[in-house]
């Protein structure tokens, strides 16, 4: 590991630490956080439970469906878009303050349009997730370079030819960007989504741990939504590095 | 000029008939329609209780607002000056950035109580850390040589932020304001549905307990249209300042 790495663990652990020292001090009082060696005490006995595990599973799941949808749907709908400029230059504002309005508010219709069950959470996190990977499919596939255009006229690539071994490559690293994005979007509106509005999954079960004052389940869960997300973006951000660092040896 | 306005025309008129057919589809117990929904935001504006709402909102959204660009600022540009604090920080940030801030929330309320300032900070750490990250990255790009010029007219540390740093990257810093303005727009109205008796987010968790679908679209069609004006404002500077760069 190179020096950066190791100053940041220690920056991370120190934090941890740090956290820790206070609340078993008593500066922050047990009742507003419990020390984080609890957290991962509380987060093991509550991944033993039967029932815990089936809102996790459920969670994972809808992220994971909402997150294959929305970076499909997004690429082809950023691909259709990029067709029509005119069309383009007009929907710019609607991409701009999408991330304005909270579109959990729009659950009831989810509700009578999808039914009650999984679906309309989903939704929420696909209504969240796609415009990301949208504006990151028109942002790469804008930085084609003209030259990289003309060359596949000279060789006389037929369309689709084109586009896998031409512009799917060189948009390679904004799609990646827009994955990357579209993955953080999916966790934050299924999960937020649970939170407010559903009866079941992760993020009902740290609202109602938090109502019922359960500060060790409520911390366990919260620990296991920071570890899972985090893991998940750094496999996405190693995978990244690995690619930059391919492309340019060349 | 003219042709966008009349595209923007066009938009309107595709999302009006989108919203009539959903409400045809779905029905008024669903979504309530686009003439109910405009009639009602006149009926409620002259409800006294309405602009307490409106108030409050907009109180807690500046205050969040103030927060989140200061302090990212003030975190930015220290990490993108500072290359070894800012290579250690940056993969932290991204990880922040992209946690599901709602399952924080009940630490917040814990932390800062019911009421105002909960909503603030909560609005403040959605929009705090997309505003360091862009500046980080602005100041990371400043020309050197620009740098070493501070240097050698030997410009203390304040003077080096204020007439190189910040002038340099303030194209970037605009655009991360406007990714910073949404989201913090969203962390406030997100803190008021949850655990609050004033502001817009609670009219709307109110109004889904009550299904009364008029006020949740009106709410949704206001929210809508002052973050799109707020943001055209801060696009189009953000524009005239990459293009006023340009030509410099």
């Amino acid at each position: 590991m190179s020096r950066v790495a190791w100053l940041r663990l220690a920056v991370i652990l120190g934090l941890i630490g740090l956290l820790e020292a206070l609340c078993r001090l008593g500066v922050i009082n047990r009742f507003t956080m419990i020390p984080p060696s609890d957290m991962a005490e509380a987060l093991i006995k509550l991944l033993q439970q039967a029932k815990m595990r089936a809102h996790i599973g459920e969670t994972l799941r809808n992220v994971a469906i909402a997150f294959v949808l929305s970076v499909s749907g997004g690429f082809v709908a950023g691909v259709v878009i990029r067709a029509f400029p005119r069309f383009r230059l007009a929907l710019d504002p609607l991409l701009a303050t999408w991330y304005a309005v909270p579109f959990f508010m729009f659950y009831p219709l989810l509700i009578v349009i999808f039914g009650l069950g999984d679906l309309p959470v989903i939704m929420v996190g696909v209504a969240f997730a796609a415009v990301a990977m949208i504006i990151a499919t028109l942002n790469g596939l804008d930085r084609i370079p003209p030259v990289l255009r003309k060359v596949a006229r000279l060789h006389r690539l037929s369309a689709p030819r084109r586009a896998l071994l031409i512009d799917l490559p060189c948009a390679a690293p904004y799609l990646l960007t827009g994955v990357k994005l579209g993955l953080a979007y999916s966790f934050i509106g299924v999960i937020a989504s649970e939170f407010i509005m559903s009866g079941s999954g992760l993020g009902h079960e740290i609202a109602f741990a938090y109502n019922n004052f359960d500060n060790r389940t409520m911390y366990g869960l919260m620990l296991f939504v920071i570890v899972v997300v985090t893991a998940a973006n750094m496999a996405l951000h190693v995978y990244e590095q690995r690619q930059i660092r391919k492309r340019s040896r060349g | 000029m003219i042709r966008r306005a009349f595209d923007l025309l066009l938009l309107l008129a595709g999302l009006w008939l989108i919203w009539l057919a959903l409400n045809s589809v779905a029905g008024d117990d669903a979504i309530a329609g686009p003439g109910d929904t405009l009639r009602h935001i006149v009926a409620m504006a002259e409800r006294p209780g309405f602009m307490r709402h409106v108030n409050e909102t907009i109180s807690a959204f500046v205050q969040a607002l103030g927060i989140a660009f200061l302090g990212g600022l003030a975190i930015g540009l220290w990490l993108g000056a500072h290359r070894l604090s800012g290579e250690v920080a940056e993969p932290i940030l991204v990880a922040i950035y992209s946690l599901p801030k709602v399952t924080l929330y009940p630490l917040v309320l814990l932390i800062f109580g019911l009421g105002m300032p909960a909503k603030v900070a909560f609005g403040a750490i959605h929009g705090i850390i997309p505003v360091a990250i862009f500046a980080m990255n602005a100041v990371r790009n400043i020309n050197p040589t620009l740098l070493r010029t501070a240097r050698v007219l030997r410009l203390d540390l304040k003077q080096t932020v204020t007439t190189v740093l910040v002038p340099a990257a303030l194209p970037e810093i605009v655009s991360g304001l406007r990714v910073g303005f949404s989201l913090t727009l969203l962390g406030v109205l997100i803190g008021e549905m949850f655990a609050s008796k004033r502001g817009l987010g609670f009219l709307v968790v109110n109004s889904i307990g009550l299904n009364d679908t008029k006020t949740i679209m009106a709410v949704a069609s206001m929210l809508f249209v002052f973050a799109a004006v707020a943001n055209a404002l801060l696009l189009a500077l953000d524009r005239h300042l990459h293009h006023r760069r340009e030509l410099n």
